[in-house]
């Protein structure tokens, strides 16, 4: 057998949410987490997550690192890196078979508060890539009201996207059909971000957090294509000759 | 194997049981053989229209737990010797229902039937997802209301992120919409959607129109499912539902508006 048939490693950036704690007191910790959780069951079920300890160090605050990670686990996610840990900290994650990651703790982007709405059916879909040059994410079929979607990257949709659904995208978001629902582009604080659709009849648009609800979409014409992007810090929607 | 169908809606009161009783029917009296099952635990109602009540010694809950096998429970329809139903246990509540129950009692009788017709309970929570959970079909009843819509929407949603096929990223469940109760004089007057703007919002494949109908109130009375009146609107109506699903062609009636027509034949505005 051909020798390069085997394996092969290649360079990559994988996408874990990481855990910043700023507390040590395992109760609260357990209990925030599961409220997380709860707000988008479908994203955090099994989900990798690496853990960062750097602002309990540099406050002196303790924390038993051998009940967090069997704290995450029976919240049934992955612990798969320690980060800001001091040596001690890192011996006793690595013998929890949770490996080092020496990657930059600070400045990460928090990932976007998943609100959970009260008729928010449990059926969020998420995913998140690795933030930088992901593919676009492609959904083919119409989102449905009370689903949601969440895109790390751009977001291509061929069907409709109902009133009472929501999709969000770090990226630019381009519907090639009706909009009814609510829909976020640039959720990161992209400003350069912009949205498309062929039928303006949402209930909001967003771009970097700056939005228009339906009350002052009334002005759109309907079924026109347009784009919706950000000038000066104003929301602009101008039809697509 | 069999071909199981759900009739759902998200919002009550819309014409599932109707519906279901209907098609259930329609299927039947073509030679198919076909059950038809009461998911509304608690509220039992597939019987009456059925005209069946009187002969329900066992239930669907039975057979779940394994009280009664199907042969027990299933009934036959007194019409079409081709029609069962599985009816629901007014006795206990709905929680009676479980996910692996639901799907053994389904695979038995895919061995012996070509159609199970599923009632769904009104809703979006456990009754109507184990309704619609192994569905390979699904009738979607909206009325030409905006709250009904909405939730047929939602229900849209969740038979294509929740059920079986979905799960197992199987082909997805056939979606087909059955706009009833549509009544097109008051459409006309603008209180009433049109059937356009429910497929604007929905777009949805649509199996057919059922008018609103006083024969549906006779045949439930009776207990005779409305296709069986053939001489109704509203059992033509469900007559080309079942043709339509079966391939056929079949061009849309009951649509046009009484008023609208007469004001057309004497030219007035
Ligand atoms: N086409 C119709 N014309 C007139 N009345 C109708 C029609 N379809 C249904 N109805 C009436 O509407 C009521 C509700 O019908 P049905 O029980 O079939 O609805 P359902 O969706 O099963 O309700 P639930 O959500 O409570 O199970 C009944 O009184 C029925 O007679
Ligand atoms: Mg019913």
């Amino acid at each position: 057998m051909n020798q390069s048939s085997i394996l092969d490693f290649r360079s990559g950036t994988s996408f874990a949410p990481i855990l910043i704690l700023y507390s040590n007191d395992m109760e609260m910790i357990s209990q925030r987490l599961q409220e997380k959780i709860a707000s988008a069951p479908d994203f955090f079920r099994n989900s990798p997550v690496l853990f960062d300890l750097s602002e309990l160090n540099e406050n002196d605050m303790e924390i038993d690192v051998a009940a967090l990670i069997s704290r995450l686990r029976q919240l049934s996610l992955f612990p798969v890196g320690i980060r800001g840990g001091d040596p001690l900290q890192e011996k006793q994650a690595l013998a929890l078979a949770v490996p080092v990651d020496s990657g930059r703790s600070r400045g990460d982007p928090i990932l976007p508060e998943i609100q959970k709405r009260d008729d928010a059916v449990p059926e969020f879909q998420a995913v998140i890539r690795d933030a930088v040059r992901t593919p676009a994410m492609m959904i083919t079929q119409p989102v449905r009201s009370g689903q949601r979607v969440y895109a790390a990257s751009d977001l291509v949709i061929l069907a409709q996207v109902s009133a009472g659904a929501e999709i969000m995208a770090e990226g630019n978001i381009h519907i090639y059909n009706t909009l009814r629902g609510r829909a976020l582009a640039g959720v990161q604080g992209d400003i350069e971000a912009r949205l498309f659709c062929l039928d303006l009849q949402a209930e909001l648009v967003s771009i970097a957090g700056i939005y228009k609800t339906s009350e002052d979409l009334k002005e759109i014409s309907r079924k026109k294509p347009v784009q919706v992007y950000l000038q000066d810090q104003a929301l602009i929607i101008e039809e697509l000759s | 194997m069999a071909r199981i169908i759900v009739v759902t809606s998200g919002k009550g009161g819309v014409g599932k049981t109707t519906t279901s009783a209907a098609i259930a029917m329609g299927l039947a009296k073509r030679g198919h053989k076909t059950a038809v099952i009461d998911f509304d635990v608690g509220l039992r109602n597939l019987d009456l229209i059925m005209g069946c009540e009187r002969r329900v010694v066992y239930d669907f809950v039975n057979v779940i737990n394994g009280e009664a096998n199907l042969n027990q429970a299933l009934i036959r329809d007194k019409n079409c010797n081709q029609l069962y139903i599985l009816p629901a246990s007014q006795t206990r509540d709905k929680d009676a229902l479980n996910l692996e129950g639901v799907g053994r009692v389904l695979e038995e009788l895919s061995k012996d039937f070509k159609y199970i017709v599923c009632d769904s309970p009104a809703g979006i929570e456990k009754g109507a997802y184990l309704a619609m959970y192994y569905a390979d079909d699904a009738f979607v009843v909206t009325n030409p209301e905006v709250s009904s819509v909405r939730d047929s929407d939602r229900m849209l949603g969740i038979l294509a992120s929740k059920s079986r096929r979905a799960e197992l990223n199987m082909e997805p469940i056939k979606e087909y919409l059955l706009l009833s109760r549509y009544d097109s004089d008051r459409v006309e007057s603008g209180e009433m959607l049109s059937l356009e703007d429910v497929q604007e919002i929905l777009s949805l494949h649509l199996l057919g129109v059922i008018p609103e109908s006083k024969s549906v109130l006779n045949a439930s009375n009776s207990g005779i499912p409305v296709i069986l009146d053939e001489k109704s609107d509203a059992g033509q109506a469900y007559a080309d539902v079942v043709a339509r699903y079966l391939g056929e062609k079949k061009p849309l009636r009951f649509i046009d508006s009484k008023k609208g027509f007469f004001r057309k034949l004497f030219g007035g505005k």
